[in-house]
Parts: structure tokens; sequence; C-alpha cells
């Protein structure tokens, strides 16, 4: 089961609908780094709206990605974490969710787009290499 | 009361079954009349321990029963494997404690999600009990 990752210029964005089996996490992430790199993405939103359980296994791999990401320069926020995915996950234990949340994709890739812009990203111009 | 209480066996093999656990049980839940809350807490307590046992045991057995009695509804998940057993209970049920590269919140977040919860474990057998309850 691969996860497809999404294109929309500088900013990638995936949705998890389904368990990650700890293959397909792996896959996963190696997929979404590899993209990151490859287009230096700018932001990375990853909506996981169709979760209706999050276990301490799932968080931990939501986790790492978003840490993976940010360690090669890019931005990220997780969207759509369900009321009582949230409930759950905080009664399980309180660092279970690290990275930034919004409610929606829309509001994540809002909330991107600030910090890209005011990050004066110098990635933002086209003759980067120059 | 009814006469028959729900019992489904539902064995642990494969990452799947994981989902086939908590999706059971948490429909279970849902058809006992418990709230999304409680559904949410069940499925997530039954996904904690179905996993465990695929990754420390290999394989293993997930019983949900309802337990209803005239007093309260009751869900009873027994989550059995014949696996090597933890070594220290005591520290596996302690926050942060982890041989598997988890988070460590799996056994001791497990036990906060629900109302009762029991572990036995020895080498060959490991067994943990959760109860969800609600009086009527």
């Amino acid at each position: 089961m691969r996860i497809p990752i999404l294109r929309l210029e500088r900013t990638l964005l995936v949705s998890i609908q389904v368990d990650l089996t700890d293959n397909d996490a792996m896959q996963f992430q190696s997929d979404l780094v590899e993209r990151v790199a490859e287009i230096e993405a700018l932001g990375v939103a990853i909506d996981i709206t169709a979760l209706d359980v999050v276990d301490s296994y799932m968080a931990r791999v939501i986790n790492d990605t978003a840490s993976m990401v940010r360690l090669l320069g890019a931005e990220v926020v997780i969207c759509g974490v369900q009321p009582f995915v949230a409930l759950t996950l905080i009664e399980m234990g309180r660092d279970l969710m690290g990275a930034d949340c919004a409610f929606n994709l829309g509001q994540g890739l809002e909330i991107l787009n600030t910090r890209i812009a005011t990050r004066g990203d110098t990635r933002f111009n086209e003759d980067e290499d120059a | 009361m009814p006469e028959l209480l729900v019992s489904e066996r539902i064995p642990v093999r494969i990452a799947t079954d994981i989902v086939i656990a908590r999706r059971a049980a948490r429909e279970l839940c849902e058809r006992l009349g418990f709230g999304k809350a409680d559904q949410t807490r069940l499925a997530t307590a039954v996904s904690e321990l179905a996993r465990n046992v695929i990754q420390y045991a290999g394989e293993g057995v997930c019983l949900i029963e309802d337990r209803s009695d005239g007093v309260s509804r009751r869900i009873r998940v027994v989550v059995e494997d014949q696996g090597p057993g933890i070594a220290d209970l005591g520290r596996a049920l302690t926050d942060g404690f982890s041989t598997g590269g988890g988070l460590g919140a799996g056994l001791p977040g497990t036990r906060r999600l629900v109302d009762e919860f029991q572990i036995e474990s020895a080498p060959g057998r490991t067994c943990v009990t959760i109860v969800m309850a609600k009086p009527f």
C-alpha cells in the first residue's frame, strides 16, 4: 500500500487514509523524504482526517515523518486530527504528537504559506543555483 | 437481558488483523451504546495490545465479549499470546519504557484508556484483559 504524494508547487500533500504496517510506514517515509529533497519542498501537509484510531505506533510514525521532513529544511503541519483521536492520544501519553497541527488541509496550507513567507527563504528565488 | 451475549474471537497474526480486531471492538462498543469517546478509547486500546502481540510474540488471539449484566454494560477484551512473555512487568507498565523501539506509551497508555486492566505474563503465555464499563 503506497501513499500518494501530491505536489502543489513547492508544497507536498499527503493523506494517510489507512493504518500503515511497518513496511508501509517505512516506504512512506522514504518516499516522502526523497520527494521533499528532490523538489526542495518548502512545506509538507500530512492529512490524517481519515484515521479514526491513532495508536502509539501510528503516532510515532507520523511524528518521526514530521521530524524527518523538518530535518531536511521544510515546514510541516499535521492536518485533521479527529477530536476523539486527540482525546485518546493525550490520555495515553502527553508527548505522543509533537508536530504542529491544523483543523483541516485548507488551514494547514495557510499555516505553511505564512510560515514559509515569514522565514523569507532565499529558496523562493528562481535562480537559487546562480 | 438477552441470553446470548456477543463473543468474537479474532486471530492476530498479521498487521491487518490489528485493524480487524479494533474495528470489531468499536462496533460492539457502538452497539452497546457507548459514546464516541469510549469507542475510540477501546479501539485504540485493542490496537495497542494487538500490535504488541505481533511485535513481541508473532501471533495470538483477541477475544471480544459482551459481558453486560443487570447493572452495567461491559465489554471485556482478552488478548493472549504464547510469546516469550514480558521479563519485567513493572517496568513495562512504566511510562517511557520500551524494548521494541516504541514510545513506551503502549501498556501504561492502554491502562489509562480502560476501566479495568489486568495483565499476566510468563514465558510462553501473556494475557491482557481489559474492560470498558458503563452503568445502564
